[in-house]
């Protein structure tokens, strides 16, 4: 024992760190920070060397090369021993590092943490999100799959927005004038050496800084934050009412960040690794590419947004909106901390959570997408064909045949792009369907150039039969003396 | 800067001594240096831009002998990029839409939806293009139909050669990229 202690002497005097350590590992936190709700930041980072760890064995097999990197991940995931599972938590690793960077950055508005002295920590936090989120995406791409080719197409679609420098921005960004070998490299490149990099200084500093700064007091309501008087009442506060970090408040940490881990490698055995999906060969088009789930709000903000305010909002929306987070402690630096007494603070997050959820929810199904094999995939439901007219049945074969189905449900299977035609009968009557038919309209495209007077004439009889039983179709009010005037002889319309 | 007393005997009037002129010096030789060194990196690092200038990503490429095109159909058509590299995969196998109007008339649509390139797909029945990705929909010309494109499809510039049909093709088709390239156009247009 004396000759460990020896040792650690040794290294001691010579290091002379240990002074440094003990004093970080003992420094005085108010005691009720010592919280459970203080646990998501050092989960992050611990997700983050996990992640640091199985991206080094990832690359030591995977190749950065458009021609083999799928090749390389199919070997890694049948051939190399467990290679499946270090996908798995690489691949998991990176959700839940997402999860809780952004679970942190809610406790932090929420607590009013990044108010007076910590706004340099906030905005240094802020750019913690974007490398995570930057990291998502450019491991998205060095999982080259089809996914991954086409979500590189949007990404260059995007910045072939930007006016006058778009062109030069895409090839930056592919690395030349198409996605290709070199396109992979530099993604590489940047997720393996120059986001983990920055991610390493930025990360010291946040570190750093709520070393120096001491963590978050927990808000109370009517303990307001003021420049003149903060930095003194924190001090009074961990003197009178502080613990020592270690061992009180660090086991909660502890105890949160091995649970993750263990998630991690629960999800990673039961879920598995993510693809790759399809080999990414641009001339294999029947393929449905979509983003990991962190960028799906964005796939389904980019399906619904008006056509003439996308450009505008894609390019502008992401500077307002980094703008704000970054000047956020600036507007509100001082006051109260606790979420008691900041309703606007509190909306403003769920609001977001909320329509953040909901476009990804939305985009579990795409509803704005076509079906592409809905023409061919999914029959026409038989109580639709029973006991109709040749023409009628007619009329439900052009109705396939043309690809309505791509857009239009019926019975609960096709697209939903357009509306479900279970009930049109009862809103359009027969000169409305013949005019939306051939002369489209509300996002729908014209026909009129693809339909004989007798498909037409077909299509629209199976479409006046689609109506609940007993109930009658649209009839046009205007029109209704004519009808029965119509029913007399010698009035043609 | 220090303050020890015989360095105090250095110091000229105003109170700058030798050895902070050196170190200024040295500042400064190595800001030189480091200027030296980043043209050639900022040259190597913005080589994507300075290979494509004037249109040097593009050129006439053969898409096949026109019989495999038959009049008042569309159908795809494959090619190599002409910008290529071994470790490319297939990744620089290109489809693009031929659509063939009649004779010599032709209409080549990049595959590459005008809202954010996903691969749009034909559908001869209907007569449509539609993009699987965000709804997009346009007409056999290529002209816009409906979802969120703001515009039709990309065409490229063809010509038909010793019975050969001809694309001028070379970059990734964006709203700036353009599929063809415009003779004499601005410069930025790559």
């Amino acid at each position: 024992m004396s000759r460990l202690k020896q040792i650690g002497d040794w290294f001691g005097a010579r290091l002379q760190i240990g002074p440094a350590i003990r004093e970080s590992m003992g420094h005085r936190v108010p005691s009720k920070s010592a919280s459970w709700w203080y646990v998501f930041g050092s989960a992050a980072l611990t997700v983050f060397i996990l992640q640091v760890f199985t991206g080094i064995l990832l690359a030591i097999i995977y190749v950065p090369s458009a021609a083999e990197a799928w090749n390389s991940l199919q070997y890694l995931n049948h051939s190399v021993t467990l290679g499946w599972f270090l996908r798995g938590v690489h691949g998991w690793g990176s959700n839940f590092m997402c999860a809780l960077v952004l679970m942190h950055m809610c406790q932090v508005i929420l607590f009013g943490a990044y108010k007076f002295p910590r706004e340099l920590t906030w905005i240094v936090g802020v750019f913690l999100l974007l490398l995570t989120l930057g990291m998502a995406f450019t491991g998205q791409v060095l999982r080259f799959d089809q996914d991954a080719y086409w979500g590189l197409g949007i990404g260059a679609s995007i910045v072939g927005r930007v006016p006058l420098i778009g062109a030069f921005m895409v090839h930056m960004l592919l690395g030349g004038p198409i996605i290709a070998g070199d396109t992979l490299s530099r993604f590489f490149a940047i997720h393996v050496f120059v986001i983990p990099g920055l991610l390493f200084g930025l990360l010291s500093l946040h570190l750093l800084m709520v070393l120096k700064l001491g963590i978050n007091d927990w808000p109370m309501p009517g303990r307001i934050v003021r420049r003149s008087t903060y930095l003194k009442e924190y001090h009074e506060l961990t003197q009178k009412d502080g613990v020592p970090f270690v061992p009180e408040a660090v086991w909660k940490d502890m105890f949160f960040s091995a649970m993750i881990i263990v998630s991690v490698m629960v999800c990673a055995v039961f879920f598995g690794p993510f693809g790759p999906s399809g080999y990414p060969d641009p001339t294999i088009i029947q393929t449905v590419p979509k983003p990991d789930f962190f960028f799906r709000w964005l796939y389904a903000m980019l399906a619904l947004l008006p056509p003439g305010i996308e450009t505008p909002l894609l390019l502008i929306g992401p500077v307002i909106g980094i703008g704000f987070l970054i000047l956020l402690p600036f507007i509100s630096g001082e006051g109260e901390k606790s979420w008691r007494r900041r309703p606007i603070a509190v909306v403003t997050l769920l609001l977001t959570a909320v329509s953040l959820g909901t476009f990804t929810q939305l985009a579990s199904y795409s509803p704005w997408s076509p079906v592409m094999d809905g023409w061919s995939g999914d029959p026409v439901p038989v109580e639709y064909l029973n006991g109709r007219s040749p023409l009628e049945r007619q009329g439900a074969l052009v109705f396939q045949v043309k690809q309505c189905r791509n857009c239009h449900s019926i019975g609960g299977s096709g697209g939903k792009r357009g509306p479900e035609l279970d009930r049109v009968a009862t809103i359009l009557t027969h000169d409305q369907l013949v005019r939306q038919v051939l002369q489209g309209g509300g996002n729908m495209p014209a026909y009129g150039k693809n339909l004989n007077p007798a498909e037409v004439t077909a299509l629209i009889s199976f479409l006046k039969t689609l109506h609940p039983p007993g109930r009658p179709p649209a009839r046009d009010a205007s029109q209704a003396a004519g009808q029965q005037a119509a029913a007399n002889p010698g009035s043609d319309r | 800067m220090s303050s020890q007393p015989t360095e105090a005997t250095e110091r000229n009037t105003d109170g700058i001594s030798r050895r902070d002129v050196f170190a200024r010096i040295g500042l400064l030789l190595n800001g030189l240096a480091v200027a030296v060194l980043a043209t050639p990196v900022v040259g190597y690092v913005l080589s994507p831009i300075l290979r494509g200038e004037r249109g040097r990503y593009k050129s006439w490429v053969s898409l096949g002998e026109l019989d495999e095109f038959p009049e008042g159909q569309t159908r795809l058509a494959k090619f190599q990029n002409p910008i290529s590299s071994t470790w490319d995969g297939d990744t620089d196998h290109i489809p693009c839409w031929v659509r063939r109007i009649s004779g010599e008339q032709f209409q080549v649509f990049a595959i590459n939806c005008a809202h954010l390139g996903c691969p749009v797909r034909w559908f001869a029945q209907s007569g449509l293009f539609m993009c699987p990705c965000h709804g997009g929909v346009y007409y056999q010309d290529g002209s816009r139909a409906s979802g969120p494109p703001p515009r039709g499809l990309f065409e490229y510039a063809y010509k038909v050669e010793n019975g050969k049909l001809l694309i001028e093709t070379g970059q990734l088709p964006t709203l700036s990229t353009s599929a063809k390239l415009e003779t004499g156009s601005r410069g930025c247009q790559g």
